[in-house]
């Protein structure tokens, strides 16, 4: 069993009670909510005869189903509509505080959490969305949760769980030119499999994430669930200090020391023991690319496609199936492979550095003829810095589609999909069968400046060659 | 709210690892803002070609319909939260799920349902899978209160589920508001207590 980690600390500090199963009733400290994942919640609460308990640490937007090409009401989806009329009422009724399109502030869940300084070290947040992992970035316990847990938070600001083992992945020594921290993410997956995970949290360390930006950090614990875990946090340091100064809901500069403080003293001693430790080189890490239909179904971007037989016997079907589903064969480079779609965005990798990132590649160049490119910022700020930096006409000079804030064809809830077999150079975090919208879709996983280098070569390319 | 102590029914496979919950339920139903038609979703598009015909799912093979217990492998209900997909599966006719092994968020939204997630080895799953294939007509009896999955005229299986989820279904807790609301003084307290939440 863990001990004396941010993880134990801060389980520790928000337990309320053990409950008769054998479970702990834990308190969340923040709630998110948004549109797709709360209105039956709202209806079971109302059932009840209950009310938000806790509204002010209840906040809402809307991301999911939002369309980027025009966001002007009523919706052309009727059932997006709907959807959007249902949290609006409900917003209203229980008196949570709501970041709608007028706020200035909507975006994904993810990234507008961080960037009003809502997500805090030390805190417990739930939301009804799994890459709630990504504000495990300050060192927080972040977690996805069903409906039905959003009605125990709504109605109780409480959740009965479990507790975690806590495993320790270093990445020590530094990355080489051209890998991100998508990159390290997308490594440390293949490395540990898509169960790996199962029953861990991820705390994440060493020489590499110290240099980290509080972005790149957001970019690795967003996908801690796709390896398993449905917590990956970072422990609070300098950087972290230094991004959540200043925020709209971070705390007051005569509260500052004593907020910093109690941060320090939620980080990991120096002594924590761990359920288990694992290590990796930062040097080893290659810009990294999705062949499969799993996020550990990768290969460096100079890397041929693994023969099947180098798989485990129970590994075998999955793998064939994604070969066959991706039309891609053994032993082929994923490097030339041609694109239709390029996707930039998404609670992964749809902030500002980001966009930075792509637009140095977008620069002077133009998307091929072949390919569809768009752009989605993750939030109304995000874009709006975006283009106070001129980043939107970089990108629409090259050939790129700016566009508003959502989580667009990450999951192809909004209008935003891919059509038949068509397959995409994609900056999101998931490559399932049929993620972007449809059944024959093809989805391959890789960093915003790697999209936008297959934007513009109209295949898979290795951005170190592109910028050369 | 209920006791779930034992579980009888005909047993239905799905075979394969890491079966996401965008397969169990593609994203476009979770535009629905109730659960109420999730039952006619479950595996939408491994079980529809383009123009709605069956392609041969076990969910739609007639030796498998009226089925309770659903037999997987490893990882299954990984990726999104989505409670669509628990629920998709519940108003189809399973109330209870028997793997190799279950994504996180999945397994607790299947206890937050009253659907216990059971867990076996890899040969005894294989082995499972394989007899109802041969033989769909079986009956299972998933026990919680012995751990033992009883089949019909055969051997008797122990299963491993996590203690807690095990104690809220057989003690009928499962659905957790009240039993959280009852410590809504307790809350308070720890609430109180937390330097963020008083604002430093």
């Amino acid at each position: 069993m863990s001990k004396g980690t941010l993880y134990d600390k801060v389980w520790n500090a928000h337990v309320v009670d053990k409950l008769p199963t054998g479970q702990y009733q834990l308190f969340i400290g923040l709630h998110l909510i948004h549109e797709v994942t709360s209105p039956q919640a709202f209806d079971m609460i109302a059932e009840k005869g209950l009310k938000v308990a806790y509204p002010n640490r209840t906040f809402a937007t809307v991301d999911h189903i939002v369309p980027t090409k025009s966001q002007a009401r009523p919706f052309q989806d009727s059932e997006a509509e709907q959807m959007m009329g249902a949290i609006e009422k409900n917003v209203k009724k229980f008196g949570v505080q709501f970041f709608n399109f007028e706020s200035g502030n909507q975006g994904i869940v993810h990234i507008i959490g961080p960037e009003m300084g809502l997500t805090q070290p030390g805190m417990t947040i739930a939301c009804g969305d799994s890459h709630t992992s990504t504000h495990g970035a300050f060192g927080t316990l972040a977690f996805g949760i069903g409906t039905t847990q959003v009605r125990d938070v709504l109605a109780t600001q409480c959740l009965a769980m479990d507790a975690l083992k806590v495993r320790q992945i270093n990445v020590t020594g530094k990355l080489n030119p051209g890998v991100t921290a998508k990159d390290v993410t997308l490594y440390i997956i293949q490395k540990l499999g898509v169960k790996g995970g199962i029953g861990y949290a991820y705390e994440y360390g060493g020489e590499v994430f110290d240099a980290m930006s509080m972005e790149e950090r957001m970019t690795v614990c967003n996908m801690a669930i796709e390896g398993g875990a449905r917590i990956g946090y970072v422990n609070p340091d300098q950087t972290t200090f230094d991004y959540l100064k200043g925020r709209k809901y971070s705390p007051a500069v005569d509260k500052w020391d004593k907020a910093v403080a109690y941060w320090k003293s939620i980080a990991s001693d120096k002594n924590a023991e761990y359920d288990d430790v694992v290590n990796f080189k930062g040097e080893d890490i290659e810009p990294i690319v999705t062949w499969g239909i799993t996020p550990d179904q990768s290969v460096g971007v100079n890397d041929k496609l693994p023969e099947v037989a180098t798989f485990s016997a129970d590994e075998v079907k999955t793998v064939e199936m994604a070969y066959k589903h991706m039309e891609l064969k053994p032993g082929q480079s994923i490097k030339g492979t041609p694109i239709n779609v390029a996707f930039i965005g998404s609670c992964t990798n749809g902030r500002i550095s980001d966009l930075r990132e792509a637009a140095k590649v977008a620069k002077g160049r133009q998307v091929s003829k072949s390919v569809r490119a768009f752009v989605v910022p993750g939030s109304q700020q995000v874009k709006i810095q975006a283009e106070k930096e001129g980043l939107d006409k970089i990108f629409t000079e090259a050939g790129f589609e700016w566009r508003e804030a959502g989580c667009s064809m990450c999951l192809a809830m909004n209008p935003d999909k891919l059509q038949g077999n068509e397959i995409s150079a994609s900056s999101s975090n998931r490559n399932f069968i049929g993620r972007q919208g449809s059944k024959t879709g093809r989805t391959m996983l890789m960093s915003p400046a790697m999209v936008a280098a297959a934007a513009v070569e109209g295949k898979v390319a290795d951005i170190r060659e592109v910028l050369k | 709210m209920s006791k779930i102590n034992q579980i009888e029914g005909k047993a239905v496979p799905v075979e394969g690892n890491d079966i996401d919950t965008d397969r169990i339920i593609p994203a476009r139903y979770l535009k629905e803002i109730t659960f109420t038609n999730m039952g006619k979703y479950p595996f939408y598009d491994e079980r529809f070609d383009a123009e709605g015909k069956p392609k041969g799912h076990p969910f739609d093979l007639p030796q498998f319909q009226g089925s309770h217990i659903l037999f997987v492998n490893q990882n299954f209900g990984c990726g999104s939260s989505r409670e669509h997909a628990p629920q998709s599966l519940m108003r189809w006719g399973i109330r209870a799920i028997i793997g190799e092994s279950f994504a996180e968020i999945f397994a607790g939204n299947c206890t937050m349902l009253g659907i216990p997630t059971a867990t076996v080895s890899q040969v005894e799953m294989q082995k499972l899978q394989a007899m109802v294939k041969a033989n769909p007509e079986i009956k299972f009896t998933l026990d919680l209160d012995k751990k033992v999955l009883f089949t019909e005229g055969k051997e008797h299986l122990n299963f491993e589920i996590h203690e807690s989820k095990r104690n809220a279904l057989v003690n009928g807790t499962w659905d957790s508001t009240r039993l959280l609301l009852g410590n809504a003084d307790k809350t308070a307290a720890v609430a109180q207590k937390l330097p963020y939440v008083a604002g430093f």
